[in-house]
């Protein structure tokens, strides 16, 4: 899930001292909602297994980007989006042993760190860790999305609160185009495969799909820069998510993020240099 | 980024180190998963003090369980709906001091078996003959399971079936037939039930019945008029079955007094049981749900409270389907065993194995769930489980049943399951919604777990080392000393398979003893009454059971082992009626034959 939401902070207002005491910094707004969710999730639903292992995951998460950042950054980096890969570990990780919390945390903010090409790091940090997991240890971790209940009130809640603050945060587009493919492929593969259109639309119903498209695939760290480049993106998520599904996969859509997330980033820095090399050589023409 | 070019390559290899964390553990925990070996019969013997043989032909026993075939409604999920049925319970239901097993068939017109025990090391069917045989007849729904239990107090074991359909009653004639007194007992017409058990919650000396519903009563799975029967959630459904509490009148009727008791739920019931967890000197009541979180109502005698929350047993929901206590660590506190589901990479819930928190007592008694710790927690599909001791060591040990739907090894189920259980309420509480079957498996074909326990806190799989290897879609797991020989003997019921009877042979040097509790004061059958074990330094307790694990019931006989040459001190019996017997010094190897003093 995103742990960059919180990254393209607005410059402070000099002024607005006042103001600012009563005005939520955007960095604060993801982590905010998604403690919110996780609250009346776990207040109404008990979604937890336990206090402790999300409480693990996010502590191992901080301590992780405090260190690290320190390390190679040379400073204290701020807690936020650590806290939001953390909780996302906590909330979409279900493992009846503390220690996949830990160690998921720990991949999922080390792989910010080490897996960077040209200073970006290309994969959603909390996509990476659960998808390493889920293939690393499947006798130990899944992520099937039953821990909300399923019912509608809370999914209700989640979509206006993701959807005003997605919209803010001008990233709305992103998370309209993954649902409305979606929705498109599950007709299709309920076409293809004789299958109710009820069970193929079912998953997007689900409150841990929600936490996917609000969050993880609107990452902006980890999507590509122009507009229209993120719909073609989260369009081939949407896409390979449908293969995947085809071949019943059951990870279908983090699966897809992992891949085509990254070889996105991978096209947009090749595009990125090559323009550059190209700027050099006509300026020096 | 900065940092040195030495900081990058050494966070690169800390990084590669995460990624291999989990293959390592995974060494680790197959190193200390069990003995997967198959070895001969002497070498488990010497290795693990017991082995078991399926000797079902041998003894005459060739059952063969039939699923119910529902509404058509439902045929494209029909593996799943119909996945449940075959139960056994042990009685000696014509008091020959052997042993006798009943087992259910789901198929309308299918018929039960009571198999009688020879005494020579077989078994004859009497079902038929005794009238306890045809009892799924079109309209009357199907059986699920039996538990058995004296609520007159004439000294033969009754029968209440527990059925998708009319619940029935049977009084036994003096183990010469069965009469079926459902309507003089003010039974419902309608219950869509697979757990059930006796006990006495009030200590008035005659037995109460609770039955737990798992579809809702006003379903006939046979004549649907609507395909919205599923649960509308996979982890808080509330839309199951009601429960009753049907209440002793002592003239062969009964009263349902749940409601008015403190017992509400409509959770998806699948297991039951009784057992004083606080020393109050009352039966407490646990029942495992599916879809949701497992309940514990407290039993002050007079009115029932529902603790699971404050106890911390109903926190995590799951999908429980079996019930079993077991003082596990010989510390005269029982240990509850949940069985739930656990598929690689899919879904992992890990069964439960709760245990009292140090410290904790009484109303204030509250459980952990310490099944990783104690190497209990995976057991694939796990249905039913039951403790006892298998090789007379003086440690309770597990053996669980497991397997859901065997059908194409090599197509599975599971991504569409996954898909519907993590839709809206509107989505999977429909039946037409969820994809067709088409033939494949859901976590079928699994192997059993037959967990030794070392008495230090750590249960060890022994299950092929000791000769189980069958993979049948196991529900029901019974445990009796079916041949009186001092060794406790395993019945298993599997869905669309065979009835298996495990013949147990235990190293000769473990000694035992066997008791056998006849109520006075209290109700015949003895069910409540407690048992503790003192012997060298230790001790062990546990109580007759109305019923337990999943849709079973054991032998009412209490089976202790102790190890090599004990020093037993005593025994003490503490009755329903409150009444405490002691018993100093009490023979090992020998059945005793107790009955509540005056």
């Amino acid at each position: 899930m995103s742990q960059q939401l919180t990254a393209p902070v607005m410059p402070p207002q000099a002024p607005a001292k006042r103001t600012s005491l009563f005005s939520l910094d955007n960095r604060y707004i993801a982590p905010a909602f998604i403690t919110c969710i996780l609250l009346a999730g776990h207040l109404s639903f008990g979604i937890l297994e336990s206090y402790q292992k999300t409480l693990l995951a996010i502590v191992t998460a901080i301590a992780f980007e405090l260190v690290l950042g320190r390390i190679f950054f040379h400073k204290w980096l701020h807690p936020a989006s650590a806290y939001i890969s953390g909780i996302s570990v906590g909330i979409l990780v279900r493992s009846p042993a503390f220690w996949p919390y830990a160690l998921c945390a720990a991949i999922s903010i080390t792989s910010k760190y080490v897996l960077r090409v040209k200073d970006r790091h290309i994969w959603n940090p909390s996509n990476f860790g659960i998808s390493a997991m889920l293939f690393l240890a499947p006798e130990t971790v899944a992520t099937l999305s039953i821990q909300w209940g399923n019912y509608l009130w809370p999914m209700i809640v989640i979509w206006i609160l993701g959807s005003v603050i997605i919209a803010r945060l001008h990233r709305f587009h992103i998370t309209g185009i993954y649902v409305a493919s979606f929705l498109a492929f599950a007709f299709l593969r309920s076409w293809m495969t004789g299958s109710p259109w009820q069970s193929e639309v079912a998953p997007i119903t689900g409150p841990m799909y929600q936490l996917f498209i609000f969050f993880m695939i609107t990452d902006p760290k980890t999507t590509v820069r122009s507009k229209r480049g993120q719909c073609i993106v989260v369009f081939l998520v949407a896409l390979l998510e449908m293969v995947l599904r085809l071949r019943q996969i059951v990870y279908a859509p983090f699966y897809a993020l992992f891949i085509v997330g990254p070889a996105a980033m991978l096209i947009e820095i090749w595009l990125d240099t090559r323009r550059a090399n190209s700027a050099r050589v006509a300026a020096a023409a | 980024m900065k940092g040195s070019r030495i900081a990058r390559v050494l966070l690169a290899i800390f990084f590669v180190g995460l990624l291999a964390v989990p293959i390592v553990v995974k060494r680790l925990s197959a190193r200390r998963a069990g003995d997967k070996s198959i070895v001969d019969a002497s070498t488990a013997l010497a290795r693990h003090g017991f082995y078991l043989q399926e000797v079902s032909h041998a003894a005459g026993i060739n059952f063969v369980h039939q699923a119910p075939v529902l509404d058509p409604k439902l045929d494209r999920i029909m593996p799943e709906v119909a996945s449940m049925g075959a139960s056994v319970s042990i009685v000696d239901f014509d008091r020959d001091g052997w042993p006798d097993i009943y087992v259910t068939n789901s198929a309308i017109g299918s018929k039960n078996a009571l198999y009688r025990n020879m005494g020579d090391g077989t078994f004859k069917d009497v079902a038929e003959e005794l009238g306890i045989a045809d009892v799924n007849q079109a309209g009357t729904g199907v059986s699920t399971g039996a538990v058995w239990g004296d609520y007159d107090n004439d000294g033969y074991e009754d029968l209440f079936l527990i059925k998708w359909g009319r619940p029935e009653l049977y009084h036994n004639d003096h183990g010469h037939g069965f009469r079926r007194v459902s309507d003089q007992a003010g039974l419902p017409p309608w219950i869509n039930a697979n757990s059930a058990i006796w006990f006495d919650y009030d200590g008035d000396g005659l037995l109460d019945l609770f039955v737990a519903g798992y579809y809702a009563e006003d379903i006939d799975l046979w004549h649907l008029n609507t395909t919205r029967i599923m649960p509308d959630s996979f982890e808080y459904a509330k839309n199951g079955g009601r429960k009753y509490l049907f209440h002793n009148l002592g003239n062969g009727k009964f009263k349902d007094v749940s409601e008015k008791l403190g017992i509400e739920s409509h959770r998806w019931t699948l297991a039951a049981a009784a057992a004083d967890l606080r020393g109050s000197g009352h039966p407490d009541l646990f029942v495992a749900n599916d879809y949701g979180v497992s309940e514990l109502y407290f039993n002050d005698g007079k009115r029932f409270r529902e603790v699971g929350l404050q106890t911390g047993v109903g926190f995590a929901p799951k999908s429980g389907m079996n019930a079993a206590f077991g003082d596990i660590l010989n510390q005269g506190r029982y240990a509850v065993y949940v069985s739930n589901i656990s598929e690689d990479g899919i879904l992992i819930q890990g069964n439960n194995l709760w245990m009292p928190k140090a410290g904790t007592a009484g109303d204030a008694i509250q459980y952990e769930n310490l099944a990783r710790d104690f190497g209990v927690e995976l057991g694939g599909w796990s249905f039913g489980a039951q403790f006892g001791d298998l090789n007379n060591d003086g440690t309770l040990d597990l053996y669980l049943a497991n397997g859901y739907i065997s059908l194409d090894r090599n197509r599975s189920y599971w991504y569409d399951f996954s898909k519907v259980a993590g839709g809206n309420s509107t989505i999977i509480g429909d039946a037409k919604n969820w994809p067709a079957f088409e033939g494949r498996s859901l976590s079928g074909y699994q192997t059993k777990r037959v967990w030794l326990n070392d008495g230090a806190g750590k249960f060890i799989d022994v299950a092929q080392a000791v000769g189980v290897s069958d993979t049948y879609d196991g529900r029901s797991v019974a445990l009796a000393d079916l041949w009186n020989r001092g060794v406790l003997d395993v019945v298993v019921a599997n869905q669309k398979g065979p009835l298996l009877v495990y013949k147990n042979t235990v190293t000769p040097a473990n000694e035992w003893m066997e008791l056998e509790l006849e109520g006075t004061a209290s109700n015949r059958s003895a069910i409540g009454a407690q048992v503790t074990l003192f012997w060298n330094g230790q001790k062990q307790v546990q109580e007759v059971s109305g019923g337990s694990g999943f849709a079973a019931q054991n032998d009412r006989r209490l089976h202790f082992g102790f190890g090599q040459n004990p020093r037993v001190e005593k025994a003490i019996i503490r009755w329903p009626s409150g009444k405490l017997q002691t018993i100093d010094q009490p023979a090992t190897r020998q059945l005793h034959k107790i009955k509540e003093p005056a």
